[in-house]
């Protein structure tokens, strides 16, 4: 079993993890000081078009997340070693966190912009619909207690769910166009300093994300050397010996 | 191959034999279909222009919240007496029972359909019988996605105490291209569109079926196992 | 000895949660041999069972039925093991011929009216045939249980309280159904708590305590605080 007699490795950290969080924190506060200052406030939207460099990144590091979801349930589901599921959970439990925040500021964009809180855009819509899903994801394994049947359960519906994400987009996308209503186009105004800083916050998010996930996925291991720890103490804990 | 085809076989009978034998269940999600549809004509109408423009949306959210109610149901006879435990043990492909339930379950939902369609044209004055070809085929396509995924997701909600909620919460959101691409295809044609953008939304519906198929077999012997 | 064990467990162990129900369970089973696993309720008898026929998996430890392991090479298990459970895994809305018609079918076998008629006379359920499950008795329905392994002899049966619920004609049916397995070289691993009822049938005794097992004489367990060596 990969579990015996890890207490020695139990609080160290995976090397890469600490250099991880300090360049995430450097990167991230770095990339949103250059978008502030490089790109000039946008003529229509002025300094609001700044919630961009955030609510852009999101979305792309969420759906990035949301693929390394589909990979670690594969993998999960191939080698069945639980090490793929708390990757896969902590991904996704990561990626919905930055999926909200990625709703949660195109809403507040749109409401100067547009005046409502809410326009059925397609992205944004499509992003609901996975934040649903995943959101699913994370109930189905809150109710159920068996870790193995939970990995199992997780990884079916982690795989299914990824499968959906270029559909909703494509069908939800389709569906807004037929009635030509106006989508989050944010490149009718954009210079190219505006891309340059996107891309400098997505890079800037990955690695906050990397970060996340990671510090997420060594605490669930943790968590599970204790479970380990406790079993073995509740397997030993008895009298008679064989 | 054909070992498989009677294992199939044999869980599409049993499955609607034991359906026809408690015809209750038939019959009460027929009577909340209809009760679904009127309730709808309530909350929208009276304005018959209104009602006639949502008629698409309303016929398959009536499909969708009634039709959910018999994918636990047809594990439930499974869990009622270790059953499931028993059907595990036979030697063969775990997947014929996928193939088997969901084909049981397409029927029944496919015979609710039929009293419910034509129900609802009279509700909301849809011309159906005009159009019944084409809309045949949407409704096929729509049910067998729906079906497709309700029977996969059911096999693990089922099993789990917040059965009710679960599966809505894990099928609905799944089946959102469906339902536009279901709605969007009835509503084209319902106004005599045959052509373009309907056929491209009938496209939808057999890729998301394909996919879904496929994905939902392979997943299905991890779901299963105990 | 070159036939593989009909069972064979190496330091088995299973926990539900955080509860260990066996700990490390060593067994082997030869062919023709008939075991009564003994132990009180709650004693992992039957999760024992359901190990062997790789419905569980192990937490730790390997299984062999006939040399196939039963995580890696479940699909040949199946083909091995016969199981007739607390619940014999019924359907309620279906008649008794119709529970035996759908098992036949499902292991990809012809179900020809005459055997199942045959498998129904032995068990006691001729009048039956046409009745629906649901009103059956507990008794009946393990009948009906044993019909359904009539119909498919194992060569490796695993019985859970097959005793219970039954009168002693049914007593009777399981230890001849038993002893037939034997006979055909095949073994039986069956759970009871009523060691009685079993001894004509039984070669030996497993004695489940504390998620131990221990090999006791073939009379009623002693009553002791905690489980031990024989």
């Amino acid at each position: 079993m990969s579990n015996g007699g890890l207490l020695a490795e139990a609080h160290r950290q995976p090397h890469w993890l600490a250099p991880t969080g300090w360049l995430a924190l450097v990167a991230v506060v770095a990339a949103q000081v250059t978008g502030f200052l490089i790109s000039r406030p946008d003529r229509v939207m002025g300094n609001l078009q700044k919630i961009m460099y955030v609510h852009v990144p999101s979305a792309w590091v969420a759906m990035l997340g949301f693929f390394l979801v589909f990979v670690a349930s594969m993998l999960y589901l191939w080698r069945r070693d639980l090490k793929y599921d708390r990757l896969a959970a902590s991904a996704t439990e990561v990626s919905v966190l930055f999926t909200g925040l990625t709703l949660a500021l195109g809403s507040i964009w749109g409401r100067p912009t547009w005046g409502i809180w809410w326009t059925w855009d397609p992205r944004l819509t499509s992003t609901a619909i996975m934040l649903l899903i995943y959101v699913g994801y994370l109930a189905l394994r809150s109710f159920t207690e068996d870790e193995e049947r939970r990995a199992r359960w997780s990884a079916a519906v982690g795989v299914l769910g990824f499968l959906n994400v270029p559909i909703v987009y494509f069908s939800v996308k389709w569906w807004r166009t037929l009635h030509q209503v106006q989508t989050v186009d944010v490149t009718g105004t954009i210079g190219s300093s505006y891309a340059i800083s996107l891309i400098i916050n997505s890079l800037a998010f990955m690695v906050l994300f990397a970060w996340l996930v990671g510090l997420r996925t060594h605490v669930a291991g943790l968590e599970r050397q204790r479970e380990a720890w406790l079993e073995e103490q509740a397997l030993t804990g008895s009298e008679a010996n064989v | 191959m054909n070992a498989e085809a009677r294992r199939i076989g044999a869980i599409v009978w049993k499955d609607l034999t034991a359906e026809r034998r408690t015809k209750a269940n038939f019959n009460a999600v027929v009577f909340l279909a209809g009760l679904i549809l009127l309730l709808f004509g309530f909350a929208i109408g009276p304005d018959g222009q209104t009602m006639e423009l949502i008629a698409g949306g309303v016929l398959w959210l009536t499909v969708l919240f009634s039709g959910v109610l018999s994918f636990n149901r047809s594990y439930e006879q499974e869990l009622e007496n270790g059953a499931l435990e028993m059907l595990l043990l036979y030697p063969g492909d775990r997947r014929s029972i996928f193939v088997g339930k969901l084909l049981a379950n397409l029927l029944f939902v496919l015979l609710v359909e039929v009293v419910m369609v034509p129900l609802a044209a009279l509700l909301y004055d849809l011309p159906l019988w005009r159009f019944i070809a084409p809309l045949s085929l949407v409704l096929l396509l729509g049910t067998i996605g729906f079906v497709t995924l309700g029977t996969f997701y059911a096999a693990m909600a089922s099993r789990l105490r917040a059965r009710e909620v679960m599966l809505p919460l894990l099928l609905f959101p799944m089946l959102v291209p469906l339902l536009v691409g279901a709605v969007q295809a009835t509503g084209g044609i319902l106004n005599g569109d045959l052509l373009g953008s309907t056929a491209a939304w009938i496209r939808l519906l057999v890729v998301f079926d394909l996919i879904f198929f496929v994905a939902a077999l392979f997943a299905f012997e991890y779901v299963i196992e105990d | 000895m070159s036939e593989p064990a009909a069972v064979a467990l190496a330091g088995v162990a299973r926990r539900f949660g955080r509860r260990w129900v066996l700990r490390g369970i060593d067994l082997v089973v030869q062919a023709g041999q008939v075991v009564a696993l003994t132990g009180r309720n709650g004693s992992g008898k039957t999760t024992l069972l359901r190990l062997v026929a790789s419905v569980i998996r192990p937490t730790r430890g390997d299984i062999r039925v006939f040399g196939h392991h039963t995580v890696h090479e479940s699909p040949s298990i199946r083909t091995l093991v016969g199981v007739l459970g607390h619940n014999a895994g019924l359907y309620d809305d279906l008649t008794a011929a119709e529970n035996l018609v759908f098992a036949l079918r499902m292991a990809g076998r012809p179900a020809h009216a005459a055997a199942i008629a045959e498998a129904l006379e032995r068990v006691g359920l001729s009048s039956f045939e046409s009745e629906r499950v649901r009103g059956f008795s507990a008794g009946m329905r393990r009948r009906l249980g044993l019909a359904r392994l009539l119909l498919r002899p194992p060569r490796l049966l695993l019985l859970d309280e097959p005793y219970a619920s039954f009168d002693q004609d049914g007593i009777d049916l399981v230890n001849e159904f038993a002893t037939g397995i034997r006979e055909q070289g095949g073994a039986v691993l069956l759970s009871t708590h009523d060691l009685a009822r079993a001894v004509g049938v039984a070669d030996r005794q497993a004695h489940i305590a504390d998620g131990l097992i221990s090999e006791l004489p073939l009379e009623e367990p002693l009553r002791r605080p905690a489980g031990g060596f024989a």
